[in-house]
């Protein structure tokens, strides 16, 4: 949990663009309204507050809304074992925000794939080329508007993708209640 | 011909001689001596492990000997789920294997994909490799690798070399002219 100290150091320092925090079970969220800024703020949270360790760096496609793109940092200090958690919307059109990766280098691969599997782009960012899909792959597989499937695409002599038979997939278990047979994976609209 | 060097055939010592093809005799050495290419990706890989140790021993019928070099190995084993930026590095591996070789394809994701069906998994490694033996299971027990390589075996005795022989000929004969 991150000490309220913490927070309010943060708050003191940037004023209006920080918003929350946020609790959900323990666990404290700051919002940061301008994403140009998250460079700053990270530089902040680990020289002045000593976060010293960038736990994980994430993105959310939120499909449909505006801004499209959100980016959930979780730091840790290790030293004092606290946790807080820093979330920046990007709109669509910018898709683009600075790299952090000049604070915590261990975000380098982290950028990459947040490049690779949503087409976010990271200035500064020193190296950002695919990391698990082929470069010269046109999609970005992890956005809400890509089939699971995949699309057909043909790069000849590198690489080639098809779609995947799904057979009126995909198939999706049912969490929690009921005995086996009613847990086991089936075709599930989000009505049922 | 002198008989009585001590180092002419002796059929007392040496045996009776066997007379056979030369088909069948190539075969006979191609069978029990397939090497394999073990292209472990996944969780099957872990199984053609158990295959080579000792409780297994795929040594029983000549193919302990792993190569990791694409030019050593005849057989390669297809172990594991075939993204599709692994498929272009497969299909090199392959193409860089001599003639004759094989493919087997262990394990539901190399024979079809298996349960990925997603956009980043070629759905069977047939699509871009040959396979001669399909082996069922996620994974397969080691028991049924060796009942692959048997059947393999089986397949191998079964080929004409000869014949394909001219095939390589073909090959040399623009060079010639």
């Amino acid at each position: 949990m991150a000490a309220l100290e913490s927070i309010q150091k943060i708050q003191a320092q940037f004023g209006t663009a920080i918003s929350g925090p946020s609790e959900f079970r323990g666990e404290r969220t700051l919002t940061l309204a301008d994403p140009d800024r998250i460079l700053e703020l990270c530089q902040f949270a680990k020289r002045q507050l000593g976060f010293d360790y960038l736990v994980d760096l994430s993105s959310v496609d939120n499909y449909g809304e505006d801004p499209r793109w959100t980016l959930v940092y979780h730091l840790r200090s290790l030293k004092r074992g606290e946790e807080l958690r820093i979330k920046t919307s990007v709109s669509e059109e910018k898709s683009e925000l600075p790299s952090v990766l000049e604070v915590w280098r261990t975000v380098n691969w982290h950028e990459r794939e947040i490049y690779d599997m949503m087409g976010i782009r990271f200035a500064g960012h020193p190296d950002l080329r695919r990391i698990l899909m082929w470069e010269g792959y046109p999609y970005f597989p992890l956005r809400k508007d890509f089939p699971l499937a995949g699309k057909p695409t043909d790069l000849p002599g590198v690489a080639f993708t098809r779609p995947a038979p799904l057979e009126g997939g995909p198939f999706v278990t049912l969490p929690g209640g009921g005995d086996a047979t009613g847990r086991e994976p089936r075709v599930r609209t989000p009505e049922d | 011909m002198q008989t009585k060097s001590e180092f002419g055939y002796d059929s007392k010592i040496e045996g009776d001689v066997v007379v056979t093809t030369v088909d069948a005799a190539l075969n006979w050495f191609r069978a029990n001596s397939v090497w394999p290419m073990p292209m472990g990706l996944a969780c099957c890989a872990i199984e053609l492990m158990a295959a080579g140790a000792s409780r297994f021993d795929i040594s029983r019928f000549g193919s302990e000997v792993m190569r990791f070099s694409p030019r050593q190995s005849d057989c390669m084993i297809v172990a594991g789920t075939v993204t599709y930026k692994m498929a272009s590095c497969l299909k090199r591996i392959y193409d860089q294997m001599a003639e004759p070789k094989w493919v087997i394809a262990m394990g539901a994701c190399a024979s079809t994909g298996g349960m990925y069906r997603s956009y980043a998994v070629l759905q069977g490694v047939d699509n871009i490799v040959p396979v001669d033996i399909y082996v069922s299971g996620c994974p397969p027990r080691p028991e049924a690798v060796l009942d692959a390589l048997i059947k393999l075996q089986n397949k191998i005795r079964t080929q004409p070399v000869l014949k394909n022989l001219n095939v390589l000929n073909r090959f040399t004969a623009p060079a010639i002219s």
